[in-house]
């Protein structure tokens, strides 16, 4: 344990001789913030995440504008389409400027009678943006019918496919990234806040508070995060509400979760507790409480800003992997987990392959994810080169 | 060294205390228990009348300690565990947890310590390639890889390989063996088909171990390659592949093994996992079954039994470390 103590101790004196050196070499000064800008757009991939990140939280926050259909409403007739295909040119070759897609007519395989979906070249719906269908109301506030993407009734549009219901597998994931982001982003941040607090006591004061918190970090640690996430959340009573489903699954993923980031935190306020800058302030009498919060959880702020970022991708796989095994987040409220639920079934999945592509956006969206975090580090601790 | 050990001992035993209390509470956490749940299945499939059943029900708390206080409860339950090996009663399954417990946690050991060995093998000779050959086409193929493995959920990877076997390979999968072989006598056959089951566990849990310890390894060796005594040796004339082995590699592999006793518990994790997708005979499905019938008896043993056997590993791990490095001992 100590031994980690000195690796963040080289850390952070190496951090702060490069930092001088870096400002002398510049000749002009910059602020810490802008120094951290310029080495994180240095790299690619950490800029990379952090675009698709963005435009993920746009989605997710006017999930309704950008959902063509609503997520909620079966269509018993259609269930199961398979993915329908964007297409630039009709059968007799001709090119359209407007993608449009084919309406879908429904027969039966001769050889296994099971329902298939063909497209039927007669029926052709342009794509069009900025469409009027079905009513929402964004945050309860603006009620509106304005849609980024859809085709005319009774054409369909439904690029993902639809699940057992016939409900639009696109429109289910926009509003599962909506909760699944959402929860990571809440869990994240009170377990950074939590981290932090209990971090920083323990690192400043040491002696038996230090030693009480580590114990008790260490004990949960000891069991592994996944299945103590899942005993704890097995709690959740069974009758609860959607929302206090959801907040009960904030609550069991932020109890395991902070140990990780008291730790992070407690390593860089150790470092940071023997600087002159504390010594001053303690000399000038500050509070220990004060020193804390206004000395030495600021300097530690750029590095609990890159684990927490660290810690949502975490929080995703693991609000994922809770709901697909029906441990977290349950229906009617979606979540990608959720969603992959009913891809647990291998012979569906078999008929089906599309009811997996939740899988590959929660991929895609840990990896940006990962990208981002790695690119903040970094760009905060020029210590890894 | 002896006196590390035994320091080391002491140490672990109230953590012991300190895990089988967490693991009692989490017992006791879910607002209704296995008895509600039985009270209200004799009334509406055995057809009982409520009061019948309170009574069935009351009679069986009585017989269990369940009626008693908490404080009571749980020196009863460790009592039992210490003396009898008797981890209490599953009500799903009708049999004392510690009959169905052992076997299953033993596949589960077996294949998180194949996955954890294998995962620290490879890892560690992709880093070295990696971080000796900096920005190349391979090193940047292997971090490429490296971040999907850390990213790709779990279950989804082993939903994706049961989906390509099954339907575009069309072999059997899921569990360790064919139907065939499942209760005929070890033979070569039977061996294969074993191996021809068990890689999927091992890669569907390895990848991300696999992928962090070839990030660890490479970060770690290109700073020490930085460092003044690296060049010291260079500049002494030493040829390159004792610059790395010898003397870079040495210190670069030390968080590796440091972290060994800390990858254990997310391979666990990433088994219990994988084998409720792929349905092993782990402890993983039961414990999931455990969760969702609330028979929190055996799903707190199981818990508790991992935290256990992760003491016993960081335990191992402190004692290896100790032997590798004396500073550790004298701190």
């Amino acid at each position: 344990m100590s031994r980690q103590e000195l690796i963040t101790d080289n850390q952070v004196a190496s951090t702060v001789q490069k930092k001088t050196e870096e400002k002398l070499s510049v000749g002009k000064s910059y602020t810490q913030g802008q120094l951290i800008w310029r080495r994180f757009r240095r790299h690619r991939l950490g800029v990379f995440g952090g675009l698709v990140i963005s435009v993920l939280a746009i989605i997710s926050v006017f999930a309704p504008f950008f959902a063509p259909y609503d997520y909620a409403n079966p269509e018993y007739r259609q269930a199961f389409m398979s993915p329908q295909k964007i297409h630039f040119v009709d059968t007799d070759g001709k090119f359209h400027w407007r993608p449009f897609v084919y309406g879908l007519t429904a027969t039966v395989d001769e050889l296994t009678w099971q329902r298939v979906y063909v497209e039927n070249p007669e029926q052709i719906y342009p794509i069009r943006f900025f469409i009027r269908s079905w009513d929402y109301e964004l945050f309860g506030l603006v009620r509106s019918n304005l849609h980024f993407v859809g085709v005319d009734y009774p054409g369909t549009l439904y690029l993902f496919g639809t699940d057992h219901l016939g409900r639009d597998l696109l429109s289910r994931i926009i509003y599962g990234g909506r909760v699944s982001i959402f929860i990571a982003l809440v869990g994240a941040v009170i377990s950074a806040v939590i981290g932090s607090f209990m971090g920083g006591i323990s690192g400043y004061f040491s002696g038996k508070v230090d030693s009480i918190i580590q114990r008790l970090v260490e004990l949960l640690q000891l069991f592994p995060q996944l299945p103590l996430m899942m005993a704890l959340s097995a709690a959740i009573p069974s009758d609860w509400p959607p929302m206090g489903v959801f907040i009960g699954v904030v609550v069991v993923m932020t109890l395991v979760q902070w140990t990780y980031l008291a730790r992070e935190v407690r390593g860089k306020v150790l470092s940071y507790r023997d600087a002159d800058f504390v010594l001053a302030a303690k000399t000038a009498g500050a509070k220990d409480m004060y020193i804390i919060a206004t000395h030495i959880i600021p300097n530690c702020l750029s590095h609990i800003i890159v684990v927490l970022t660290l810690t949502i991708p975490n929080l995703i796989l693991a609000e994922s992997s809770l709901s697909f095994l029906g441990l977290g987040i349950q229906p009617p409220m979606v979540s990608w987990g959720v969603l992959l639920r009913n891809a647990s079934n291998l012979q569906t999945i078999g008929q089906y392959p599309w009811i997996m592509t939740p899988g590959v956006v929660i991929l895609g969206t840990i990896l940006a994810l990962n990208f981002l975090g790695d690119g903040l580090r970094d760009a905060v601790d020029p210590y890894g080169n | 060294m002896m006196n590390f050990i035994i320091r080391r001992l002491l140490y672990a035993v109230p953590m012991l205390v300190l895990v089988s209390f967490l693991s009692f509470v989490i017992i006791n956490l879910p607002p209704g228990d296995y008895l509600t749940t039985m009270r209200q299945q004799l009334q509406s499939q055995a057809g009982l009348t409520p009061e019948e059943a309170r009574e069935i029900t009351e009679r069986m708390a009585a017989r269990y300690g369940l009626d008693r206080p908490f404080m009571v409860q749980y020196w009863e339950w460790v009592k039992g565990i210490v003396t009898r090996g008797d981890f209490g009663y599953s009500f799903q399954h009708n049999r004392p947890v510690s009959e169905v417990i052992w076997q299953r946690l033993a596949w589960t050991l077996i294949i998180a310590t194949t996955c954890h060995v294998i995962s620290v093998g490879i890892g560690v000779v992709v880093g070295i390639f990696s971080a000796t050959h900096k920005y190349s086409f391979l090193d940047n193929f292997f971090t490429v890889l490296a971040f999907l493995g850390v990213s790709v959920p779990n279950f989804f990877v082993a939903l994706v390989i049961m989906y390509y076997l099954a339907f575009h390979v069309k072999t059997h999968v899921g569990g360790l063996f064919s139907p065939q072989y499942v209760l005929a006598p070890w033979s070569w056959a039977k061996f294969v088909d074993f191996l021809k089951h068990f890689w999927v566990p091992i890669f569907v849990v390895g990848l991300a171990g696999t992928a962090q310890n070839m990030r660890v390894m490479r970060g770690n060796l290109l700073d020490v390659l930085n460092s003044q005594y690296v060049e010291t040796a260079r500049a002494k004339g030493l040829p390159e592949r004792t610059v790395i082995y010898k003397h870079a590699v040495r210190n670069a592999i030390q968080p590796i093994i440091m972290y060994m006793g800390m990858a254990m518990p997310f391979l666990i994790q990433g088994e219990v996992i994988a084998s409720i997708v792929l349905n092993l005979p782990t402890i993983g499905p039961m414990f999931h079954h455990a969760l969702i019938n609330q028979d929190m008896y055996l799903a707190g043993s199981f818990l508790m039994m991992i935290a256990v056997v992760l003491i016993l590993g960081n335990l191992l791990a402190d004692i290896l470390l100790a032997w590798m490095d004396p500073r550790v001992r004298y701190e």
